[in-house]
């Protein structure tokens, strides 16, 4: 068994910097024993639109950015003996591990054992009506909408088995984020299944990880009141892991960023509901009793995560087209900016209730109401024209499956250039596809993870 | 009792899930979580965040943390694939949230207040 196990989180999201992994990679091949560098690249809606580039091209449906974030650690890591453990197979697990080989070969590396992990995706495995009945969190599926993407969490299980088959990268679909980090725990020290502080524990440094610099400075930085050293070349996160499930967070030596007690409690209720029941499939995690303390430069031990069974049931994303999302911006700016922005939305939102009166549109003026508003616009209609900013920026925002509606609010838009208030500028103007997602809960026999080796070819 | 920004008393993050947005209050002094304890409610920031009707707001304390987290229900106006909103992960409203004002027992900023940060460019002073 092994006495210690060092894991790194070289992505948090799939737009993540592709140069992150490098110091922890120069930092893991310092250490002897088993060493994982891991990559988060899956937001609930990062599945459906894989699954839409797969429908496209069969040979697609990795995440986009596996390239980009792998490319430059497929080498070192394979020359140092340091496992890759990545989500980034999106909706077709096989066709990126079949890219990554490719990539080794190209790169010199010599031949990776690839392991895939499948059988997240439901769509197939249940009906409209069942997912409709499953719903956990609102009524989106009510009517029995078309499912674009419906993946259940797997667990850890399906890595470390991944790992035990003696995979160099274990490439995955959805699976639940800190999994990413309980499967190399549970392959390297052995824990039980039901031994539910060490995989509550396991949770927890997984949790701290998946979003890579949150919990090293990223996310975090306020000038002046909390700052941050070298954020252009913030250190991503290392977890040093004992076999009793204590840790210790650090970042690479020569890195910027910090890791402290305040980066880490910001980071441990990232997310989190009720810290005494966050759900997993492997266990559930009880934070309560969790203490931290700074024992060093950058480093932070965790101890006292406590676990209890896990749930009987799985969460599931499930996506369904979400229409089109118009919006346009015009901008004021100087004397009675606010004035002329406020006459701009009000003559658009008149214009846009003749016209398709169904819309709902949301206005927002960049610069004195826009992020901390309501889409009902009582904080800006309180705002405006008081606001008294000079350099001023509406923006209108509607969803509707109507292309020609979506397409009108920004025609109306654009029209302020001469039909509208005075010295209003710099219009842009833009439709984007959407996808909404909801979850449900599914039984634990409906889902049935399948792990294999890439074959020799 | 004066009136503070919390600001000045706590430092947070925000977090989504779907149509739910939670946030991590941390006193930046351990003194300040008793206090904090007292005043800092459900129902103050159920009021904070009015305009978004929130339908139910919860606080759970984290001692050993020095720490509150706060989960509102039905505030992102859909959730970040829903929202017409600029931020529908709802990831700048802890900072909506750190600039109410709160009234404390005098005394409790002592040595430990953080400094006031400059004004940016360009802002009212």
């Amino acid at each position: 068994m092994a006495q210690q196990v060092w894991i790194g989180a070289a992505a948090g999201f799939a737009g993540d910097r592709a140069d992150a992994s490098g110091p922890l990679i120069e930092a893991l091949a310092r250490h002897d024993g088993p060493r994982f560098l891991i990559f988060e690249t899956l937001a609930e809606r990062t599945l459906a639109l894989a699954q839409l580039d797969r429908l496209a091209d069969p040979s697609r449906g990795e995440v986009p950015a596996l390239k980009r974030l792998l490319m430059p650690a497929l080498a070192p890591c394979a020359a140092a003996g340091i496992k890759i453990i990545g989500n980034f197979g999106g909706a077709n697990p096989r066709g990126a591990a079949a890219k990554i080989r490719q990539w080794g070969r190209e790169l010199g590396c010599p031949e990776l054992k690839i392991a895939i992990v499948e059988g997240d995706d439901l769509r197939g495995k249940l009906t409209a009506a069942e997912f409709a009945r499953l719903e956990s969190d609102g009524d989106m599926l009510r009517n029995e909408p078309e499912i674009v993407a419906a993946n259940a969490y797997l667990g850890a299980d399906a890595i470390a088995e991944a790992l035990a088959r003696g995979a160099d990268v274990v490439v995955t679909g959805r699976i639940a984020d800190p999994a990413l980090v309980l499967g190399p725990l549970k392959h390297s020290f052995g824990w039980a299944d039901d031994d539910w502080d060490r995989l509550a524990a396991g949770v927890l440094a997984g949790h701290l990880l998946e979003c890579g610099s949150q919990v090293t400075g990223g996310y975090f930085a306020d000038p002046g009141v909390k700052d941050v050293p070298g954020m252009d070349a913030l250190g991503y996160p290392l977890a040093e892991v004992e076999p009793d499930g204590s840790f210790v967070v650090t970042k690479p030596a020569g890195t910027g960023g910090l890791v402290d007690r305040r980066t880490v409690t910001e980071q441990i209720l990232y997310e989190i509901h009720d810290p005494a029941a966050y759900l997993t499939p492997d266990v559930v995690l009880d934070l309560s009793e969790v203490e931290i303390a700074e024992i060093g430069p950058d480093r932070v031990s965790v101890k006292g995560a406590r676990g209890r069974s896990r749930p009987d049931t799985l969460k599931a994303t499930i996506c369904i087209d979400g229409g089109l999302l118009a919006e346009a911006e015009i901008s004021y700016a100087g004397p009675n900016a606010a004035g002329r922005a406020g006459l701009a939305i009000e003559t658009v939102t008149k214009r846009m209730a003749r016209q398709h009166p169904e819309l709902q549109i949301r206005s927002d003026l960049i610069g004195s109401v826009s992020v901390f508003g309501d889409s009902a616009g009582s904080m800006l209609t309180a705002a405006t024209p008081a606001s008294g900013g000079t350099d001023l920026r509406v923006r209108f925002a509607a969803e509707t499956t109507d292309r020609a509606a979506a397409e009108c609010l920004l025609d109306e838009v654009e029209a302020l250039y001469c039909a509208g208030p005075a010295g209003g500028g710099g219009v842009r103007k833009r439709l984007t596809p959407r996808l909404r997602s909801t979850s449900c809960l599914i039984a634990r026999d409906l889902v049935s993870p399948q792990i294999s080796m890439l074959e020799a070819q | 009792m004066p009136a503070v920004p919390l600001y000045r008393l706590a430092h947070a993050r925000s977090g989504d899930k779907g149509n739910r947005l939670n946030i991590a209050v941390v006193c930046r002094d351990e003194r300040l979580y008793e206090p904090l304890r007292e005043h800092l409610t459900e129902d103050f920031v159920a009021a904070v965040f009015r305009e978004r009707r929130p339908s139910a707001v919860r606080r759970y304390e984290l001692p050993k943390l020095r720490a509150f987290n706060f989960v509102l229900d039905d505030v992102l106006d859909g959730g970040v694939n829903g929202s017409l909103g600029l931020d529908g992960h709802g990831k700048t409203l802890s900072f909506l949230l750190l600039s109410a004002s709160i009234a404390l027992p005098a005394g409790l900023l002592g040595a430990n207040e953080p400094p006031q940060p400059q004004p940016m460019p360009g802002e009212p002073r």
